[in-house]
């Protein structure tokens, strides 16, 4: 069994016992623990369930690195899966449940899958849901979604806050033990401004418990008298809880900082995600031991040694009672030594090299523990628990030399340097054969700005396993990047350090060398997603030899661990099966962040209200207190139409188009964008910008425009009024404003740059407001002003005058088919402008309408709306708008795509108007179908919807739509079928539907 | 995250204040043009493993539009310049040539 030991633990504190529950059974820790320490000393070894196969899964590690001990933390509203319990500290009242399994951790129906793992093979994903299709709604899909993700989705809203933060460093030292702390004082030694992020609660990382001198003192005295120096340090800054997730482009580094997962509910943010500038990085972000593949290597109580030794000296906590070590190199040892100081029954040592260890191998012998060399691991048997280990020779095919009943196994396939944050953004690896992984290649390191390294790696991230070489590669390190961030180093004082009396390690991929297929189809690579050695043997043999491939068609490290434990095992393996050496193979790429990180960080403070701003007009608020139902348009927010007491949505866009058609309506139209173009090429300029002759038009007078992309397609429309000789003001939709004015402003600075031309985007300096409908001019004239009549204001002229007390610019424009004035006044004055004509016209009926009655009346008069006729596919002349295209014009923009094969194609669906037979409504994007089908088997088709509504004035159904050779096909039906298996016919029309000869806004 | 500094108000601009372009110095091709031209200047755009010249503007910031001569794989920036040019100014072209030379682009060898 696991379990707390009469005595040891560095981090706890034994004064402070916490409860806590797993699975709703109360259990106890002590301050200090992990969740991962306080289970294992409880005995909860297995505490989850594989992903694939729903094998039973314990604590294999004891850090960041851990794929199997993720658990569903906290309730409620601080409910979230997937945290590793290795990472998580714990407090009193930290509730945890286990993951993957159904009905429970002990009895799980989805375990079956084991059984069933010879049909379930590498590409079991893609070699089965290829066909047959009808399998994928009733078998496929559930199957699926039943094995989708580990954890369980929250259901409530998080109650945590979280934020930003911004920091800029001369260097930036990522990982607090004893490398980067080295390296954090030689660093800012040199006056440079440092930041030391730690992703644990402790400085120092493995150091203390991997024991050593320096300087005659034990190295965790030297750990505290470093950290004490650096906080005296002004120019240094510490950070605990604190994970360098990422580095980036040009020095920026996103670190994670966890200030209240350990005491949740306190004031102040959850997490919090830095944003840092760094000069210089030094990566001291350690390494992480491999496991061994061998038979059985997933079954709860093997450990990594490094882990199950971490577990005994941090926490006080053996994970077994009698344990069994298998290594290829002499870390292992300090297992077995700790485990036997502390009172366990370590039963053997296997080493895999036939002449074993060297000065930890004798200290162990001479402590009595007996060491088999040349051999290895045949198998592990046990279910949720070992119970057995079998012992072979390494050099083998497993044959069972000895069996030895044992509760836990260590395990140790040597060391390989973390490497992602130097690799993030570039920083290129070189194959150490010595040591058997991966580590930073100096010569090919990320570079910045100015061409050169910005990142140099320190300790055992950068391969030194030593004590003896990781303080002196630390200490360099931070010279060398604060004399790169600008700074003069101070030379380095000597100390003197235990040497390394290490024996060569010896790479061991299988265990053992030869073992049998089915030896090797219990070998676990990857824990979390069940990948096995024969998994990867079997994709090489069906011709993946790319790694990048493999990964994918075998999910090896695409768990949520991203493959930390067994990328390295992974690539061997792979190498081994094509013949080829491992760095021929390559590696997979590391991208960040280094662990996950919350949703929470990375919207940080942009949530609910503050999520994105809201554009108002003057006249907003009146409109929310007038029943708006609100309707966001880009950033603005319009009335989709005001809803009185009693009136359903619909109800009150019916009542709003009636209105305007019988009276007289108000609409906000203060969002339409209004930008000035002014100087003595802005004609040459619209000419240019518009598909219209714009410089022709004069002063007083409007016209309505349409814009291109060079790509030919229609992108904004609007109404252009020339206001005197060198300005014009250029109206475009609400959601194009500021995409129309960055377009104007492209082609001035990168194109016609001596055109001398300036725009000014004045939308939110106006309200404007449309007054529509027959009795508009009554209306206005019961204010007084200026002479609103056709006379002196016809159809399609502007003027600037007075209307009652107010300073109004008067557009006679409309886009209802009504008479129409839409009166511009300063922003300021907009409310009590709308105030004084909603007076004024209170007798005559007037009523504010919305966007929608806005869209029935423009679609009963067939005008267009850019997004709903228009997809970034159209160009004008599909919808029949050739008479707004110039003729004249040498050249617009997209005049030339206009002219592409593809856009002069007589079969381009063009726009009409549709009437159902029935008077019904055609759904919104429904397709018109033709006879047949295409390659694919699905209806062909005709032709589409662009908008469809109920027109109260013509008591029916009305859409526009793009129809293959529409315009010639007047009069005939053609079929939109619904998604509910309705069938909408429809005939072909004109798409004005209302008021052809245009009489009504011509008053 | 890059770090650009614009050409016209001076200020090192981080890539959040920045938005991209695509490829500068292309010469735009109008209604006479040929097919090939057109296809040419529409839709063809290089896309090196190294030095590179693109558009950027500092939308998030003056506004303005401006050009950056950088390495797409080391990151390294030659500067940054107006975007009023057809072509890249001489001081950014005899620095690419000192870091990678027989480097060539379009006009300048
Ligand atoms: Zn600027």
């Amino acid at each position: 069994m696991s379990q707390r030991l009469p005595k040891g633990g560095r981090l706890i504190d034994r004064s402070t016992e916490m409860s806590f529950t797993f699975n709703g059974q109360t259990l106890h820790g002590y301050a200090g623990d992990t969740l991962a320490s306080a289970l294992l000393a409880n005995d909860r070894m297995m505490v989850g369930r594989s992903f694939k196969y729903h094998r039973p899964r314990g604590v294999v590690a004891s850090g960041a690195e851990e794929p199997n001990a993720l658990i569903n933390m906290g309730q409620g509203s601080r409910f979230e899966p997937n945290q590793r319990a290795t990472t998580t500290e714990l407090f009193s009242g930290l509730t945890a449940r286990s993951q993957n399994h159904w009905p429970s951790l002990d009895f799980d129906v989805g375990a079956v899958n084991a059984h069933l793992s010879r049909f379930l093979p590498a590409g079991f994903y893609y070699k089965m849901f290829i066909h047959p299709r009808s399998f994928w709604k009733h078998v496929y899909e559930p199957f699926i979604r039943q094995s989708a993700g580990l954890g369980q989705a929250p259901t409530e809203r998080d109650a945590d806050t979280y934020e930003h933060f911004y920091a800029f460093a001369d260097v930036l030292v990522i990982g607090g033990g004893i490398a980067g702390l080295e390296a954090a004082r030689a660093a800012g030694a040199s006056g440079a401004k440092v930041l030391v992020l730690e992703q644990t609660a402790h400085w120092g990382g493995r150091a203390p418990v991997d024991g050593g001198h320096v300087g005659g003192r034990p190295v965790e005295d030297y750990i505290d008298s470093l950290v004490a120096e650096l906080q005296a340090m002004e120019n240094v800054t510490l950070r605990s809880r604190c994970m360098g997730a990422g580095v980036y482009d040009h020095g920026y580094v996103l670190g994670y900082e966890r200030l209240n997962d350990h005491r949740p509910g306190q004031d102040g943010p959850r997490h919090r995600l830095w944003r840092i500038r760094a000069k210089q990085i030094v990566t001291a972000t350690g390494a992480i031991e491999r496991p061994l593949s061998f038979a059985g290597n997933d079954v709860p109580g093997v450990m990594l040694a490094s882990a199950m030794r971490d577990y005994v000296v941090n926490w006080g906590v053996t994970p077994g009672q009698r344990v069994v070590v298998a290594t290829n190199n002499d870390d292992a040892y300090r297992t077995a030594i700790a485990l036997k100081k502390a009172g366990v029954d370590v039963l053997r040592i296997l080493d895999a090299r036939e002449t074993g260890g060297g000065a930890l191998m004798n200290t162990a012998r001479d402590m009595g523990i007996r060491i088999d060399c040349g051999r290895g691991i045949g198998k592990v048997t046990g279910g949720k628990r070992v119970k057995k280990v079998q012992i072979c020779a390494q050099a083998g095919a497993g044959g069972a030399l000895e069996e030895i009943a044992c509760d836990a196994v260590a395990m140790s396939g040597g060391w390989s340097p973390v490497v992602h944050l130097w690799s993030h953004c570039g920083g290129k690896l070189l194959w150490d054969g010595d040591q058997a992984h991966f580590r930073p290649d100096p010569s090919r390191a990320p570079t910045g700005a100015d061409g050169k390294p910005f990142v140099t790696v320190a300790g055992s991230a950068n391969g030194h396993l030593g004590l003896d070489a990781i303080l002196p590669d630390a200490g360099e390190a931070g010279r060398v990047a604060a004399q790169a961030a600008g700074f003069k180093p101070k030379r380095a004082a000597a100390v003197a350090v235990d040497p390394t009396t290490e024996a060569p390690m010896e790479p061991v991929w299988m265990m053992p060398a030869q073992a049998r297929p089915a030896l090797r189809a219990k070998a676990w690579l990857d824990y979390q997603n069940d990948v096995k050695v024969s998994d990867v043997r079997l994709a090489a043999q069906e011709g993946y030899e790319s790694v990048e491939h493999t990964k994918r068609y075998t999910t090896l490290g695409m768990a949520t661990d991203q493959g930390k434990l067994s990328n390295i095992n992974g690539l061997a393996t792979l190498a081994d099966a094509l013949g080829e050496a491992i760095p021929n193979v390559g590696t997979t790429t590391f991208r960040p962040p280094y662990t996950p990180i919350s949703m929470g960080s990375i919207g940080g403070e942009a949530r609910g209200a503050v999520f994105q701003p809201v554009r108002e007009t003057p006249m907003y608020g009146w409109h929310d207190s007038h029943g708006a139902d609100w309707e966001p348009v880009g950033q603005w927010r319009r009335p989709y139409a005001y809803v009185r007491p009693g009136e359903t949505t619909h109800d009150a866009v019916m009542r709003e188009v009636r209105n305007v058609r019988e009276g007289v309506g108000m609409l906000d139209a203060s969002t339409l964008g209004k930008i000035v173009v002014k100087g003595p090429d802005a004609g040459r300029f619209l000419d240019m910008l518009y598909t219209n002759m714009m410089s022709t038009l004069k002063p007083g007078k409007c016209r309505y425009g349409l814009m291109c992309s060079e790509n030919g397609f229609l992108i904004d429309d609007g109404v252009v009024a020339r206001i005197d000789e060198d300005t014009f003001l250029c109206h475009t939709t609400t959601g194009g404003a500021d995409r129309i004015h960055a377009h104007m402003e492209e082609w001035l600075q990168t194109e016609w740059w001596d055109w001398q031309v300036y725009t000014a985007n004045m939308t939110e300096q106006y309200a404007q407001i449309a007054v529509v409908g027959p009795k508009a001019r009554v209306l206005l004239e019961k204010l007084g002003g200026m002479d609103l009549s056709k006379e002196s204001l016809a159809f399609m002229e502007w003027r600037d005058g007075k209307i009652g007390s107010f300073d109004a610019r008067v557009y006679r424009i409309s886009f209802s088919g009504e008479l129409s004035y839409e009166i511009a006044v300063p922003a300021s004055q907009g409310q009590a402008f709308w105030d004084a004509l909603m007076q004024a016209g209170a007798d005559l009926g007037v009523m504010p309408y919305g966007t929608e009655a806005l869209h029935i009346l423009r679609a009963e008069k067939g005008f267009i709306m850019i997004g709903d006729e228009t997809d970034g596919t159209v160009i004008p002349q599909d919808l029949g708008l050739n008479w707004a295209i110039s003729k004249k014009k040498t050249d617009y923009l997209g005049k030339r795509a206009q002219s592409r094969d593809h856009m002069t194609d007589p079969t381009r669906w063009k726009l009409v108007g549709l009437e159902t037979v029935d008077g019904s409504v055609i759904p919104d994007g429904a397709y018109a179908v033709a006879e047949g089908t295409n390659a694919n088997g699905q209806r062909n088709t005709q032709g589409r919807v662009t908008s469809t509504y109920h027109s109260p004035t013509l008591g029916k159904g009305i859409a526009m739509g793009l129809v293959l050779n529409g315009p010639d096909r007047m009069g005939e039906v053609i079929d939109f079928p619904g998604t509910d298996g309705t069938v909408y016919k429809a005939k072909i029309v004109d798409p004005v539907f209302y008021d052809k000869d245009g009489e009504k806004q011509n008053v | 995250m890059l770090i650009l500094e614009c050409p016209c108000c001076g200020v090192l601009a981080d890539e959040t204040e920045l938005t991209a372009g695509g490829e500068a110095h292309l010469k735009r091709f109008g209604p006479e043009s040929s097919d090939d031209e057109f296809e040419g200047y529409l839709f063809r755009r290089e896309n090196p493993r190294g030095v590179h010249f693109e558009r950027w503007r500092h939308s998030h910031g003056c506004g303005k539009w401006f050009h950056a001569a950088r390495n797409t794989v080391t990151l390294e920036v030659y500067g940054t310049y107006s975007a009023q040019t057809t072509e890249p100014p001489e001081a950014i072209r005899q620095k690419i040539s000192g870091v990678a030379p027989g480097w060539k682009w379009r006009l300048f060898k």
